[in-house]
């Protein structure tokens, strides 16, 4: 892609004024509605929420270095899965590439000035730290130990934990979502270029449109669902009670309403960055377009009638439980379709193994991992063996962080030159994306044959014959840490030392590369016209199309 | 904020992140109907949990259904009604570039209204609830007629006050609303050109009524008692 008076405004010097240099002062960010200001806060904020989250994870995994527990009483232990899957869903993964990448991108690869909404924009990332210094607040004044999933009577009844606080936390974290979903689907609609119909439109913005879809059918359910759970726990008059006729499982389906789809608000974004960073590396085309773009919205629709596989042994219907089988299965063919794609892409491509490159190939093999066995859990048979194990754990993981933060640090590294103007050391860009994904397997292959052999999840301790399994485990967690380490050092580190990027460092097509490093304030120096399709790169340097 | 080159003179309200008007108008209609998708989805969890429970408990339903003074339910129905006409009218004014004190004038009859939705709401039937000791939480009794059925009675009113509630919630931001509009209209923010904010704050309005209108019969009228 390219404008048509691209001649018209090369890109002017580094030393420019750009958004990051055009006031200082900590009110010229508090106040801003950049909507590059407003993702870098978001890249900030969710930064620190993932190091919480990470610790939590790290000393659960020393934990279960011994058989009866290394570290921890039984009671903070369930304290720290809670506090380690209510930040990282909550208040990282759903935020993390839609209000960081996607606030920076979305406007500039549609040619637009900003979002259309800038004010909204910057009142969600209030609403975003208002609700997480909540859920903080009910952490540090004694936590939650429920798990992520809420579920009544563990979060009502029995619950002597600060329930209210962590859940009013993530009721108010959701309207932000809800506000960034509503912002990027009028953005989409409204603001793109002259000349960017639909079909021009870069895959990440399809994906992103998927996912802010979920983000405004499913978040407002699972809103009024923990807002009814903190009134039951507030005014000790039931809805999920069934000392007074309610029902719990009516929690669980209204919780999975949403919270299934939120699997595919972490996953969605990651595919379309890998489907950018894929093309550009690949020099190529993206193959089958239109499968692609259609996959995100197919994704997007079916995950919304999936929600009962969570609840297969839980005592819904068996005829439920049959739909809702068939229904998951379903999901696998879009998911397939963007694999196959990406892999026919490749095919006689130029490729080059920059770092971000070697952060999408890691996604598809882990996606494809975590995607395959996710076929053993929607199978009923299966699934009443493996729930409730570390297959599931191992399983998520695959998706969630093989998947969705293998695509976000891809995306990271790939448009951290274009966000702050500066290059990264790539050999180290490309060590950590190594150890990432040798400590990432470590972790989490394991876990698989624990869950298999009936190893169940959420407990302190666990018999002694699987020490050696969750000692590999452990050992893999040490790993990942450190390569999550890694680009924190070298990323800051390149703020100040890193070599100017200039405009297009990859040499990659998208509207985003023709414009200065960092961006000026208004993204372009002159209007936008699109008169070409995505990923053009016949014709560039070392392309066989 | 932007550097390109300038659109002329800006017309009032004009967002600099726009092409023109009516990119603006079309964005901020958009956004609204995006917002109450969300805002079906979030009174659309409540509703279903009712309407589950009340297959569930039916019985328990009907006899709390018959709690309800139709009579509250019904004038404040009249009263939202009227204020929505209102409220179109406000907007029609303001289309059409009637003074601004007829806008005004149609306004604050909304606002009216939507007051006086909430005093009756408030003063006189929760109240009465709070009296005959049907608020859930606050000096909730069974009644020896329910027998065995209290719990899932109490449940009922408890969807009631969480429902009601919700929409009264709304009622409040939705009179916030109409103040600024008012003060807007005040210092001549508005023309036949530019009233997006007026046509978009009708519609969040509409929609608080038409989600009463579903109250209503859910709540009040289906205890088939007529």
């Amino acid at each position: 892609m390219s404008t048509a008076n691209a001649g018209a405004h090369d890109a002017p010097p580094e030393s420019g004024v750009n958004y990051l240099n055009a006031n200082y002062g900590i009110r010229s960010w508090l106040l801003t509605t950049d909507h590059k200001r407003i993702g870098l806060m978001y890249l900030v904020s969710i930064t620190v929420m993932f190091a919480l989250g990470g610790m939590a994870a790290v000393l659960m995994r020393l934990h279960l270095i011994e058989p009866q527990g290394a570290l921890v009483e039984p009671e903070t232990y369930n304290k720290l899965f809670s506090i380690h899957g209510i930040i990282m869903v909550f208040f990282f993964l759903v935020p993390s590439i839609p209000a960081t990448l996607g606030n920076f991108l979305i406007p500039m690869m549609i040619g637009a000035r900003d979002v259309a909404f800038p004010k909204l924009n910057l009142l969600s990332w209030y609403v975003f730290i208002t609700g997480a210094l909540l859920a903080l607040f009910g952490i540090v004044s004694g936590g939650v130990d429920t798990g992520w999933t809420f579920y009544p009577p563990y979060s009502s009844l029995y619950s002597q934990t600060h329930v209210v606080p962590v859940a009013l936390g993530v009721f108010i974290a959701g309207f932000s979502s809800i506000l960034t979903g509503l912002n990027f689907i009028v953005t989409i609609h409204k603001m793109r270029a002259p000349g960017m119909t639909w079909f021009r439109l870069p895959l990440f913005i399809w994906a992103l449109y998927g996912t802010s879809l979920i983000f405004v059918l499913g978040t407002p359910v699972i809103a009024i669902t923990v807002f009814l759970l903190a009134l039951e726990r507030l005014l000790h008059v039931g809805i999920f009670d069934p000392a007074v006729g309610g029902d719990p499982l009516l929690f669980q389906h209204m919780f999975w309403f949403y919270s299934h789809p939120a699997v595919y608000i972490m996953i969605l974004p990651s595919m379309g960055v890998v489907s950018e960073l894929i093309t550009a590396f690949s020099r190529k085309r993206i193959f089958g377009y239109t499968f692609v773009a259609f996959s995100s919205m197919g994704i997007a629709v079916i995950s919304f009638v999936v929600w009962g596989h969570h609840m297969f042994v839980t005592g819904q219907s068996i005829y439920a439980g049959l739909v809702f089988s068939v229904l998951s299965f379903l999901v696998a063919i879009p998911s397939a379709i963007k694999v196959f794609n990406w892999t026919a892409t490749l095919y006689k491509g130029s490729i080059s193994y920059q770092a971000p490159m070697l952060y999408a190939l890691g996604f598809i093999g882990l996606f494809t991992m975590g995607g395959l066995t996710g076929l053993f859990l929607a199978a009923l048979a299966t699934d009443v063996h493996l729930n409730g194990t570390y297959f599931i754990v191992a399983h998520f993981h695959y998706i969630m962080v093989g998947g969705a933060l293998m695509g976000y640090l891809g995306g990271i590294h790939f448009w951290w030159p274009k966000m702050t103007g500066r290059l990264y050391p790539d050999y180290w860009a490309r060590v950590a994306a190594v150890v990432i994904f040798i400590g990432f397997n470590l972790t989490f292959f394991p876990q698989f044959v624990l869950g298999y052999l009936g190893m169940p999840r959420r407990y302190a301790v666990y018999p002694a014959e699987f020490q050696v399994l969750n000692v590999m485990s452990s050992a893999g967690a040490s790993v990942l840490a450190v390569g999550y380490a890694i680009p924190l050092v070298y990323l800051i580190w390149s703020l100040r030392y890193g070599k100017p990027a200039g405009p297009n460092p990859w040499g990659a097509k998208g509207l985003e590369w023709t414009t200065a490093s960092p961006p000026p304030t208004s993204n372009f120096l002159a209007p936008v016209v699109v008169t070409e399709g995505a990923y053009n790169y016949a014709g560039t340097e070392g392309s066989h199309d | 904020m932007t550097d390109l080159p300038a659109h002329g003179a800006h017309p009032p309200g004009f967002a600099h992140q726009f092409e023109n008007m009516q990119q603006q108008r079309e964005a901020s209609s958009l956004g609204m109907w995006v917002f109450l998708v969300t805002e079906i989805l979030f009174f659309g969890g409540m509703f279903t949990a009712y309407i589950v429970y009340r297959l569930l408990h039916y019985e328990s339903f009907v006899t709390g259904s018959h709690l309800l003074e139709v009579k509250f339910g019904a004038t404040n129905t009249y009263v939202l009604i009227a204020s929505s006409l209102t409220m179109a009218l406000a907007i029609r004014s303001a289309q059409t570039g009637k003074r601004k004190g007829q806008i005004i004038f149609w306004l604050i009859l909304t606002m009216f209204f939507g007051a006086l939705f909430l005093g009756l709401k408030f003063t006189f039937e929760w109240r009465h609830d709070y009296i005959e000791h049907i608020m859930p939480g606050f000096g909730f009794q069974y009644r020896p007629e329910w027998g065995s059925l209290g719990p899932e009675v109490q449940m009922f009113m408890c969807f009631y006050f969480f429902m009601t509630g919700l929409h009264a919630l709304h009622m409040i931001v939705g009179l916030g609303i109409l103040t600024v509009l008012v003060i807007m209209t005040a210092r001549n923010k508005f023309s036949p050109e530019y009233y997006a904010p007026l046509e978009i704050s009708g519609l969040y309005w509409h929609f608080v009524d038409i989600v009463w209108i579903f109250l209503f019969a859910l709540l009040y009228l289906i205890g088939g008692r007529y």
